[in-house]
């Protein structure tokens, strides 16, 4: 609520500043940020999880980025691509942002692509990345700090492969999203498929399923199923006594922070893959958890782990371009050459924008202190790109 | 996904059967259990639909309302059975103060008045929710107890949470199954449900009576809200999406009619869940997986209208109409 608030206010003062007809002053030395992330509603907290990601990256650097004061407009995208479609053109024509990032959902992204696009402002992404910007659509604007939507899906396929799993049933919404999901897992598991449901995406009792699952005979089951629906379904699927028959996958979005958070032990065992692990054991990673668990009292989530990514990648990019952001060409080649430290360890970007990078197994553990989270098992793919890039045209 | 099975190697076909009956059994227990619940929240409606006369679109709102208080109670206190107890009691006075404000208002007015007067209350409702406890859903967890599975047969485990709430809504119905057929208030709702003018005329204190079976009806809701709480989410809006098949199942059973209120939720109950089982399994027979994966789900979820139709094409008013 709060945060609507703010987002409201900064929001209004923009406007005013507008109406009065006040002329934008010409900082050379400072780099404007448009952050539209969703915020308000059931998965407000992953957006909140980007922004402060995102922050915190901004405190680690002294409120700078590459050299030039960060000034950060954060609003709120509502999950509305309507919404976010009239905010984006506020944020580029009257607030003339330097940069766009923020986007948690791909239905919000591919509304306001275009428009960014078409301004020539670069949008660098901290979650969505649908794969018509990996594919036909790519653009030189758009760069992916993240991963392309069927990367973990992917990954996941990889793990219950490896692990000789022969006869899996597979659970997604009805949406593009978990369809996409369901394939992507596919592309890399070759076994027996004992059950594909799709349920309505509003769906939160899976009852029902839970007994086609049981009687399905499967040994594995990979879901995919964001925010709540994960969190209903992980409790329904321990109660129903299917924890100790049946293992559990998933993508690292059904078994992030905010889920562990609320599911509790119900969640312990259950496998994820994930481009990022908060016990990663590399000094950037050590150095963002810490800090983000001293700044914000909770556990980093993959989320945040790109947020911070997000703002590394801008900084590194500006500083390689000393500051001139007049320059467009210069700014993309930069971004292109990603030449900072990330948290998840390798990454580097392919024709596409899109990252190449490797995916970890995680396992929802209880530490020495009680708490439910995840430990890193191993790494699964290492140095993965998309199934999309070929079929960009960007090359180079 | 089933049929793979069957045609696996004989040796293996007895114990594909035992797979299979387990299945139906799973299958009518969730059935079991989702009618029950929704006869929590049709009985309720019924009778203010039936006795009253009055249409009352806010009836989901007090669902939402007692799980918002029970999830909220026992969030604070630790305790599941404290917040069940008292987040049903406070949704039985906010239903009064409710019935005795503004609803009496309304007896005398025609439907589409109330459907209106009663609307902007459901709106209401869903953004005082939403002031005091924000957008988030909130998490309510099924008593430690009752969190994990019970085997019922050997091969056949089940959430005891479930079986739980299946006892519950049998108790509730045999509870009131007593109340209506043997004590003076159930006699004077059979009478109001049946002719309430004569009722009136026979000296039936009507002001008290709907204001007990309101606020009765508001305890059933908070109850099925502080049930289904751990199953679903406690969140905005979660009164709509059962109000729909509540009317259903009180079209289907007959307005006025308890007995036809539980039966109509078991028919809604057992047919939404097999009909989410079976018909994907036979699209899939039929079509290519990509097209079956789309159509299945979406004609499972209008099979419980096609059966209210079917109903009414039949027995125009309900299965079981209280008024004769």
């Amino acid at each position: 609520m709060t945060m609507f608030g703010t987002s409201r206010a900064a929001f209004g003062a923009a406007a005013l500043i507008a109406a009065l007809g006040v002329s934008q002053p010409v900082w050379a030395d400072t780099v404007k940020i448009g952050f539209l992330s969703t915020l308000s509603g059931p998965a407000s907290a992953l957006g909140m999880d980007v922004r402060d990601g995102f922050n915190l990256a901004l405190k680690h650097n002294e409120g700078r980025l590459g050299g030039l004061d960060a000034k950060v407009i954060v609003v709120d995208d509502q999950q509305s691509p309507d919404a976010a479609k009239q905010t984006t053109d506020r944020l580029i024509k009257r607030e003339k942002v330097d940069f766009m990032t923020g986007i948690v959902f791909s239905n919000v992204m591919l509304a306001v692509a275009p428009p960014i696009f078409a301004s020539k402002t670069y949008y660098i992404s901290p979650n969505a990345g649908p794969s018509q910007l990996a594919g036909k659509q790519c653009n030189p604007y758009f760069f992916s700090a993240s991963y392309q939507n069927d990367n973990m899906h992917e990954a996941v396929g990889q793990v219950v492969q490896d692990r000789g799993f022969k006869k899996v049933a597979l659970l997604a919404p009805n949406y593009p999203g978990g369809r996409d999901a369901i394939d992507g897992f596919k592309r890399y598991y070759k076994g027996d498929v004992a059950a594909e449901i799709l349920t309505p995406l509003q769906q939160l009792d899976y009852g029902t399923e839970l007994s086609q699952i049981r009687a399905s005979g499967a040994d594995a089951l990979f879901f995919f199923l964001p925010g709540g629906l994960g969190i209903n379904f992980i409790k329904q699927f321990t109660s129903a006594g299917l924890g100790d028959k049946i293992a559990l996958f998933g993508p690292g979005f059904s078994a992030d922070e905010d889920v562990l958070s609320a599911v509790g032990d119900a969640a312990v065992g259950m496998f994820n893959a994930d481009l990022w692990a908060h016990d990663l054991p590399n000094d950037a990673n050590r150095r963002f958890v810490a800090d983000f668990q001293k700044e914000y009292g909770r556990m980093p989530s993959s989320y945040a782990a790109r947020g911070y990514d997000t703002a590394q990648l801008i900084s590194a990019a500006i500083e390689q371009v000393n500051g001139n952001l007049k320059d467009k060409e210069a700014l993309g080649k930069a971004l292109k050459q990603a030449d900072f430290t990330s948290v998840r360890g390798p990454f580097s970007f392919n024709t596409n924008h899109f990252p190449i990078q490797n995916y970890y197994l995680r396992q929802v553990v209880k530490d020495e202190q009680g708490h439910v989270t995840n430990k890193l098992i191993g790494t699964v793919m290492e140095k993965h790109g998309d199934a999309y890039a070929q079929e960009c045209g960007m090359g180079g | 996904m089933a049929t793979p099975m069957r045609k696996s190697a004989g040796w293996a076909a007895e114990q594909a059967l035992d797979m299979d009956s387990i299945l139906i059994l799973e299958q009518l227990l969730n059935g079991l259990q989702f009618g029950l619940m929704l006869f929590l929240l049709a009985a309720g409606l019924t009778l203010v639909f039936g006795i009253m006369d009055m249409v009352n679109l806010a009836h989901g709102s007090l669902y939402m309302i007692g799980a918002y208080l029970i999830a909220t109670i026992a969030a604070a206190s630790g305790s599941f059975w404290l917040g069940l107890g008292a987040g049903i009691a406070a949704t039985c006075v906010i239903g009064m103060l409710l019935e005795k404000t503004i609803l009496q208002r309304f007896y005398h007015r025609d439907h589409l008045a109330q459907v209106m007067g009663t609307f902007a209350i459901l709106l209401m409702a869903n953004e005082a929710v939403r002031m005091i406890w924000g957008t988030q859903p909130m998490q309510l967890n099924a008593p430690a107890a009752l969190a994990g599975p019970v085997t019922l047969l050997p091969g056949l485990s089940y959430s005891a949470y479930r079986l739980f709430i299946i006892l519950v809504g049998l108790g509730v119905a045999g509870l009131m199954y007593l109340l209506i057929t043997r004590t003076r208030i159930g006699m004077q709702v059979r009478a109001g449900a049946s002719n309430r003018e004569m009722a009136l005329a026979m000296g039936t204190n009507v002001r008290w009576l709907f204001t007990a079976l309101f606020v009765f009806g508001a305890g059933l809701c908070a109850l099925a809200g502080g049930m289904l709480g751990p199953i679903l989410a406690v969140q905005v809006g979660m009164g709509e999406s059962i109000l729909i098949p509540a009317f259903v199942v009180i079209v289907i059973g007959g307005i006025g009619s308890v007995r036809g209120a539980l039966l109509g939720a078991l028919l809604i109950g057992l047919v939404d869940t097999a009909g989410r089982t079976l018909i994907p399994l036979l699209f899939a027979g039929i079509m290519a997986p990509d097209l079956a994966a789309n159509a299945g789900p979406a004609v499972a979820s209008i099979l419980i209208y096609v059966l209210m139709a079917a109903v009414l094409f039949f027995k125009p008013n309900g299965l079981f109409p209280a008024r004769g």
